[in-house]
């Protein structure tokens, strides 16, 4: 998930400036267009912060693109996909929406919960795994019940299988 | 909104069976609230863009006959020619009553212990549209609170998401400092940071929030709506004269509120004028005249302290003449009490009296036309094209003004700015001039000069007096001047920091000549709530009340030559004087200082000799004349605390005591009416261009540059506990030049000693590259800044280590 990189405490690199302005070029330029790349802006700059979006990191991309900090604060609490908590090295997102639900996503939940001795929201103490709140619908529902684990979908889950996948994360 | 209803196109709509013509692009609620129909609300308001977020305004609307398959939001459906709009349908109804149901499903219903209470938008409507059981029996959710800071308390539990204060924070305040963070249910208002909310209007969140989730922090828990009665008022901070309400209970202020009056404050208040009233409580009030005995000071009564005032000046009158006689004033005193002042110090034969206390020019004449004030109407500032601001900052002088530059700002318009230093603007400025202080004249000139030449009018002769600048490129001043030049409602407005430069009256003379070269109208953001009343009631040196000229000793000559006897009217001198240290050293040297104060302060104890205690704000009845002429009437509220009376009682019987002719004034009207009888329809002047003010020497060295701060403008800010605890508050620091820090070897947080005169106070440093290298900012009005030198003067500057 997270860049192999140190993560960038503050500021933009100028990688990130470049791909943020190639972002920017689909857009109308104006006010509205520069408030359309934030989604963008903030998923190249959480990648490379490790996986989440420390204050400085956010307050650069609002000086970025003109705006004011709390219209990006607004957009990164918005989106689930987003953290503006620290989290740990990797992010598991099971699926809790109607589709996964009815194929027994409350158990899968419950036994993730259970393995990492950890609640959904929370990071286990070696920083390894964050159990993500409440993830809607990841539109793979013939896979039910499935989750996201950092950038690769997993799907047809079962305690054994949640147990292998869990357990190879480093 | 109000730009929508001017329009004149027309069409015609049926509403709740009445057939009106209304404007084409109104919206359905703002063409109901024109009519007296209610339609419920509690994201809609006509100030702020519409979201349409709540849904509790829908309506039942046909349009060509047919109805419209679902109810529509009223504050975002504009009218269209034969549109049939039901607001009380049995359709209209139901889906009214739905969005009830949903908004108090995580609504606490806490009425009883909440502030807003009895005028909450919410209670009102549930009352009106909610069902009196709940059906739902799930838990409700609980939102954490967070501190935004000493003048707004947090219920955030309480929140419907109207989002009224994000948009007003972000469309009115210009500051964006609150957002809605998350989604869905688990939204929340806040700042995510916790950096709090910091906007000189944000007081105004408290009015505009429906619900109880926002509420006054020192109002808290104080009185109940309902108790309270509640008395037009007129804020007393700045030259715009904000309409209030003031909310009274058994005698006490207990809040202030807005009353709307589009040709001034529209429905907003700055946070000044909100929470200063808590000063008129506070616990440092005067409360019994004091006599100085030595070192001692006596509590006395009234009569026998007003004998001690009379015999003090009568014996000063009978040992060194009249003239050993002065009177400072407050400028934001009555027009009645400056009307007694100006009436006794005249009967005692002297002229010398002056509310100019920030003033450090006077070598400019009062003008004999009229007032100092703004040509431009307040409400038309929203629509100029070009507004130059010379030496000011009015996002603290006058923060409802700056509103309306803002507005001009959006809407296209370009706000320029000649000044000393760069400020926080919320805005963008078209262009910022930013020149050494000692360089502004010249500066000036030079844009006049600039100015002369793109009109193809001859250069003003006078002009050459003042050499090219050189901290501003002559590409800059061309620029402004390409702006000035053209055509347009324009205006030239000059502030708190030409009023306390040591040029000003080159800068007033400049700027009036830029006006004219311009063809633009010219205004003064005049100090205090009341210079405009100090130049009609006469309380100025060089014009009587019945406006025959004098030559009397203005607020400066008054201090560099000292005088035997002071009357001091509302001031605490180791703040309000343009230099307190002067003033300090001349009241010393006196034999008597005669203060009327609502205050009792250690400076006063220390400067004066006789102490009056004053009615404060809320206490007394008065007028005010604000920068557009506007004469604004206050009746007196609450009862003065203590012995206190309203200064113009005090004046009455001290000229009663004198023997004063025509002092049986038996109200303040009488008073009024006399100078409003003799003003006639005296109107604002602007400064004469007829006769040049000699350019001067600009003095060398390190130069202080500062303004009162927001809430250090008056005695009464400053006694204003919650006021006094925000950030604006805090302790002066000095700002200075990356350069001059380093060749000081300053860095950020270390100390420094400013020394002026004798006078040497420890700050902090902040670099700041907006300061021009050879001077500092340094604000007065403050706790630290008491009793310096000039606010814009000479000092010197030494490291003084990082600690304290
Ligand atoms: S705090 Fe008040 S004004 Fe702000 S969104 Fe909530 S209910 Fe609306
Ligand atoms: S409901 Fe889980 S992927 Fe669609
Ligand atoms: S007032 Fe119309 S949706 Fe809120």
């Amino acid at each position: 998930m997270s860049g192999a990189a140190k993560p960038v405490e503050e500021g933009l690199t100028e990688q990130e400036r470049i791909e943020i302005d190639a972002w920017l070029t689909r857009f109308p330029d104006s006010a509205e267009g520069k408030r359309s790349a934030v989604i963008p802006a903030l998923h190249i700059v959480q990648h490379n912060s490790g996986g989440w979006l420390p204050r400085a990191r956010m307050d650069a991309v609002a000086e970025y693109l003109e705006l004011a900090p709390t219209r990006v604060y607004e957009v990164a609490t918005f989106y689930g996909m987003f953290d503006v908590e620290p989290v740990g090295r990797h992010k598991v997102n099971i699926c809790t929406n109607i589709s996964c639900m009815l194929r027994g996503s409350n158990e899968i939940v419950e036994y993730a919960e259970k393995k990492l001795g950890i609640r959904l929201g929370e990071t286990t103490s070696d920083g390894r795994i964050t159990l993500k709140r409440e993830e809607e619908c990841l539109a793979a529902c013939a896979g039910a019940p499935m989750m996201l684990v950092d950038e690769v979908y997993y799907t047809e889950l079962t305690p054994e299988k949640i147990d292998q996948i869990l357990d190879e994360l480093e | 909104m109000s730009a929508v209803v001017e329009n004149t196109e027309k069409v015609s709509i049926e509403i709740d069976g009445q057939t009106v013509e209304v404007p084409k692009g109104a919206s359905i609620i703002a063409v109901a609230d024109e009519l007296g129909i209610d339609i419920p609300r509690f994201c809609y308001h006509s100030k702020l863009s519409a979201p349409a977020n709540c849904r509790m305004c829908l309506v039942d609307v046909e349009m060509g006959g047919r109805p419209v398959p679902k109810p529509l939001p009223a504050c975002i459906t504009t009218v269209a020619d034969g549109m049939v709009v039901r607001t009380a349908s049995e359709r209209a109804l139901k889906a009214q009553q739905g969005v009830m149901e949903f908004l108090l499903i995580n609504h606490p219903l806490d009425c009883p212990i909440c502030d807003q209470g009895g005028e909450c938008e919410l209670q009102d409507l549930a009352l009106g549209y909610g069902r009196s059981v709940s059906r739902f029996v799930e838990g409700k959710r609980v939102v954490k609170d967070e501190n935004l800071g000493p003048l707004i308390a947090t219920e955030m539990t309480r929140c419907i998401h109207c989002t009224r204060c994000v948009r007003f924070l972000d469309e009115i305040a210009g500051t964006s400092e609150l957002g809605a963070m998350h989604r869905g249910e688990h939204t929340e208002i806040g700042t995510l940071v916790g950096d709090g909310v910091h906007s000189e209007l944000s007081g105004n969140i408290i009015d505009l929030c429906p619900v109880g989730a926002l509420t006054s922090r020192p109002y808290r828990f104080t009185a109940r709506a309902w108790e309270m009665t509640s008395h037009a008022g007129i804020a007393p901070h700045d030259c715009l004269g904000s309409n209030v309400e003031l909310h009274q209970l058994r005698g006490r202020i207990k809040r202030v509120v807005p009353r709307d009056n589009e040709a001034v404050n529209e429905c907003w208040i700055s946070d000044r004028d909100r929470f200063s009233y808590e000063g008129a409580v506070s616990e440092n009030r005067l409360l019994a005249p004091l006599l100085r005995d030595g070192d001692q000071w006596h509590e006395v009564d009234w009569q026998t302290a007003l004998e001690a005032v009379a015999n003090a000046l009568r014996d000063t009158v009978d040992a060194h003449g009249a003239e050993a006689v002065g009177s400072l004033i407050s400028p934001s005193a009555t027009l009645e009490e400056m009307a007694l002042h100006s009436a006794l110090m005249r009967a005692l034969g002297s002229d010398n009296i002056d509310t100019r206390l920030q003033r450090a020019d006077f070598r400019d004449a009062t003008s004999p036309q009229g007032f100092p004030g703004i040509e431009t109407d307040f409400s038309e500032l929203d629509n100029q094209d070009t507004v130059l601001l010379i030496g000011s900052y009015p996002r603290q002088e006058q923060p409802l003004l700056n509103h309306r530059l803002r507005k001009a700002a959006l809407a296209g318009g370009h706000v320029l700015a000649i000044n000393p230093c760069g400020f926080d603007w919320n805005f963008d400025l078209s262009q910022e001039l930013i020149a050494h202080v000692a360089e502004l004249p010249a500066v000036l000139a030079a844009t006049a000069r600039e100015l002369a030449r793109k009109k193809g009018l001859e250069e003003p002769a006078a002009l050459s007096a003042w050499q090219t600048p050189s901290s501003v490129s002559a590409d800059k001043i061309e620029q402004l001047a390409v702006v000035l030049a053209s055509d347009g409602k324009k205006t030239v407005l000059s502030g708190a920091l030409v009023e306390g430069h040591p040029a000003g009256a080159e800068l007033r003379y400049l700027g009036a000549l830029i006006a004219e070269l311009s063809g633009a109208a010219y205004g003064a953001l005049t100090p205090g709530a009341n210079s405009a009343g100090a130049w009609l009631a006469g309380a100025l040196p060089d014009r009587r009340p019945d406006g025959s000229a004098a030559r009397g000793l203005n607020a400066q000559s008054m201090l560099t030559n000292p005088l035997k006897a002071y009357l001091l009217h509302g001031i605490e001198p180791e703040h309000d004087c343009h230099d307190p240290q002067l003033a300090a050293q001349a009241f010393a040297a006196a034999e008597h200082v005669i203060a009327l104060s609502s205050w009792d302060t250690p400076a006063l104890r220390e400067q004066a000799s006789i102490l009056l205690p004053l009615a404060a704000f809320g206490e007394t009845a008065g007028t005010f004349v604000n920068a557009n002429g506007h004469w604004q009437i206050f009746g007196g509220v609450g009862q003065p605390l203590g012995e206190a009376r309203p200064g113009w009682r005090v004046l009455r019987v001290l000229g009663n005591i004198l023997g004063t002719p025509g002092f049986d004034y038996e109200a303040p009207d009488q008073i009024h009416a006399e100078v409003k009888t003799r003003a006639g329809d005296a109107a604002v002047a602007r400064p004469s261009v007829e006769q040049a003010v000699a350019a001067q020497r600009a003095s060398d060295g390190m130069q202080r540059v500062g303004m009162p701060a927001l809430y250090g403008v008056d005695a009464l800010s400053r006694h204003a506990p919650a006021l006094q605890a925000t950030d604006q508050a805090q302790p002066a620091v000095v700002l200075l030049n990356p350069s001059d820090a380093v060749a000081q070897g300053l860095t950020e947080g270390g100390k420094v000693s400013v020394t002026q005169g004798s006078a040497s106070q420890t700050f902090a440093v902040h670099p700041d590259e907006r300061v021009p290298a050879g001077s500092f900012w340094l604000a007065g009005g403050l706790s630290n800044t008491a009793g310096l030198g000039a606010m814009i003067g000479s000092a010197t500057l030494v490291a003084a280590g990082t600690d304290a």
